[in-house]
């Protein structure tokens, strides 16, 4: 494996997320499994990226390494043209504000004791001295929840849907560059798995977002995404857009993927 | 009382017919019905989908079929069969066991990640068999397990392994076959494919045909949100709002020719990997299923229905006809006239 050097990477406007070389093993010796395999990629500024895969194909692991909750074996990972693979500290506190994530469960996200404003105020200790009020409301109401309504409310009161929006809005109170759902609707119905998705879709579309977008439901990917990368034993194995991956796609593997996916009309009929 | 009446049924095709269930929910100040006057037959190899939102009660009445229910839920009223047994509900009774496994046996949601970690797969074998035979020998009881996972194209060496050895495919396909050693009429599974990825299901769905091909199970009732993968395996499909059946067909019938309004609407919003889905906006159905401490009253649905009329709001819609039918006013009018295209 070749160690790289930090690059001297220039600021490039249509690149949000530059992914080069990132591995990481779980083990070590002959038996260690390359959970992420010399993944590289862009993700660019403002769009929807999917990822998809098998459970086990080393999605969430990514998702984990970007976010810096994880180390790298090896590899860099650059957000906005700085280098934050090995940040710590105030920086690495600062590339969190920049990269935040909403999770697979929104049913064991929250404390079931506090409210809701309870828990959008505990950002505070990652956002320091600004209005957290003021950004609580907003976030709220750029996920089209009502904050009046749904700030003293307890988590029991809310379904699926509201709640994995309330998990959006506390990302957004971090005004971050980018946006990492990892399978942030796989545990919802279809009804409100639209919903959640239109959200996604309506803040790229009207504030700009930067979407990293993880799931292994092919249909989810094809109505959201804008780039689609399909990862197979911790390896990115094909990308591109939608019309050229999961319309067309070249991988064997993908093609199987996509012959694995329930319609519910025969593709005859379509 | 529950009482076990004989009844004639070797020349009927009938598997099990559940009659006016009604189960709720105990609360503080008042009770929660869950399943209000559910009714449904399955027949002999018969698969049959239930489908609806969260919150819908249906994995209530999967509970109440498989006699699992358990306070805070209790069931109030109603009747079963399956075979040639009888059983009358009455809340001041307990429901028999041994139904449970042998007549009619439950896979629970997430029942892959309720296998404890530090007990080899085989004894949970062990305990299926020995809870309805005690006298069975361990060894006896594993080869048994054994014989039946050789049966089924998996390997036996897993009654050897711990949980975490498995992949999550396998331990629901492992926990499936084990759930059905003892040959249960019906078998009842609640969400047994939302946990695993499009391949993983696939596979799941082939071994659920297996035991019904191979008798191992007299038929299948399958609980889930996911319209696609019903399609896959269902023979026919009962959609519950609000604990009530709303709409019954055939799989065909449901998916193509839906006739209740929120049939329609749950059709609308499944994702599929298809170009026209790109082309426009699918919302969901509006609004959110009721609180059932207080439904609407007339149609459940009618506050969220776009063909909503006045007498939705005040009369509950009467059911039509037997082996299928909408619960829905305006289908009551347009007789065979299917909703999709008026959406």
């Amino acid at each position: 494996m070749t160690t790289k050097l930090t690059p001297n990477v220039t600021p490039d406007d249509g690149v949000l997320l530059r992914v080069d070389s990132l591995t990481r093993l779980f083990g070590r010796g002959e038996d260690a499994v390359r959970a992420v395999d010399d993944v590289t990629f862009d993700l660019p500024r403002g769009g929807i990226t999917t990822i998809v895969g098998e459970s086990g194909s080393g999605k969430s692991t990514l998702a984990r390494l970007v976010l810096r909750l994880m180390e790298p074996t090896s590899g860099t990972i650059t957000l906005n043209g700085r280098d934050v693979t090995r940040v710590r500290g105030a920086e690495l506190k600062a590339h969190w504000r920049q990269a935040q994530a909403v999770f697979q469960d929104p049913f064991s996200a929250f404390n079931q004791f506090f409210t809701i404003r309870w828990m959008l105020d505990r950002s505070r200790k990652l956002l320091g001295a600004v209005d957290v009020e003021e950004r609580m409301t907003t976030a709220l109401e750029q996920v089209g929840l009502r904050p009046k309504d749904m700030l003293d409310k307890y988590p029991h009161q809310l379904s699926g849907g509201q709640r994995q929006r309330v998990m959006i809005a506390r990302a957004l109170m971090m005004h971050p560059t980018l946006l990492i759902a990892d399978e942030a609707t796989s545990m919802l119905d279809a009804s409100l798995r639209a919903n959640v998705l239109n959200v996604l879709v309506d803040l790229r579309d009207n504030s700009g977002l930067s979407v990293m977008f993880i799931t292994h439901d092919i249909g989810q990917a094809c109505y959201i995404s804008d780039l689609v990368l399909v990862m197979k034993n911790g390896k990115l194995i094909e990308s591109g857009t939608v019309d050229e991956v999961i319309f067309n796609p070249q991988q064997e593997y993908t093609q199987r993927l996509l012959a694995d996916v329930p319609r519910l009309h025969d593709l005859s009929d379509a | 009382m529950i009482t076990y009446d004989p009844i004639d049924r070797e020349a009927s095709k009938i598997l099990l017919a559940a009659r006016g269930l009604r189960a709720a929910y105990a609360g503080t100040r008042l009770d929660t019905i869950a399943v209000d006057d559910v009714s449904l037959t399955i027949a002999r190899g018969e698969v049959l989908g239930i489908a609806g939102e969260s919150g819908c009660g249906k994995s209530t009445l999967a509970a109440v079929l498989s006699l699992t229910a358990r306070p805070p839920l209790y069931v109030l009223g109603g009747e079963l069969e399956v075979g040639n047994r009888r059983l009358s509900f009455d809340p001041k009774e307990r429901p028999p066991r041994a139904w449970r496994g042998q007549v009619v046996s439950l896979l629970p949601q997430g029942a892959m990640n309720s296998l404890s970690p530090t007990t080899r797969i085989g004894k949970f074998a062990i305990d299926v068999i020995r809870a309805h035979e005690p006298d069975t020998k361990r060894s006896e009881a594993l080869d048994r397990a054994a014989e039946r996972l050789e049966q089924l194209d998996l390997p036996p060496r897993v009654l050897r392994a711990y949980p975490h050895e498995l992949s999550g495919g396998m331990k629901q396909r492992v926990i499936t076959v084990l759930s059905t050693l003892l040959n249960p009429a019906l078998l009842i599974a609640d969400e047994p494919t939302s946990a695993l990825d499009v391949s993983t299901q696939r596979v799941l769905v082939e071994l659920l045909r297996e035991l019904l091909h191979r008798e191992l199970v007299g038929g299948i009732i399958f609980v889930t949100h996911d319209l696609p993968v019903l399609r896959t395996i269902a023979d026919r499909i009962a959609v519950m709002y609000a604990g009530q059946v709303v709409e019954v067909g055939t799989t065909d019938e449901i998916v193509d020719r839906a006739h209740h309004p929120y049939t329609a609407a749950l059709l609308s919003s499944v994702l599929v990997p298809e170009p026209q889905i790109r082309d426009r906006r699918i919302t969901g159905i509006k609004g959110s299923p009721p609180d059932l401490d207080d439904p609407p009253p007339g149609c459940r649905f009618h506050p969220r229905c776009s063909l909503a009329m006045d007498v939705c709001q005040t009369d509950p819609p009467i059911v039509g006809g037997d082996r299928q039918y909408a619960k829905c006013w305006w289908s009551d009018q347009h007789k065979g006239e299917p909703v999709g295209a008026k959406l």
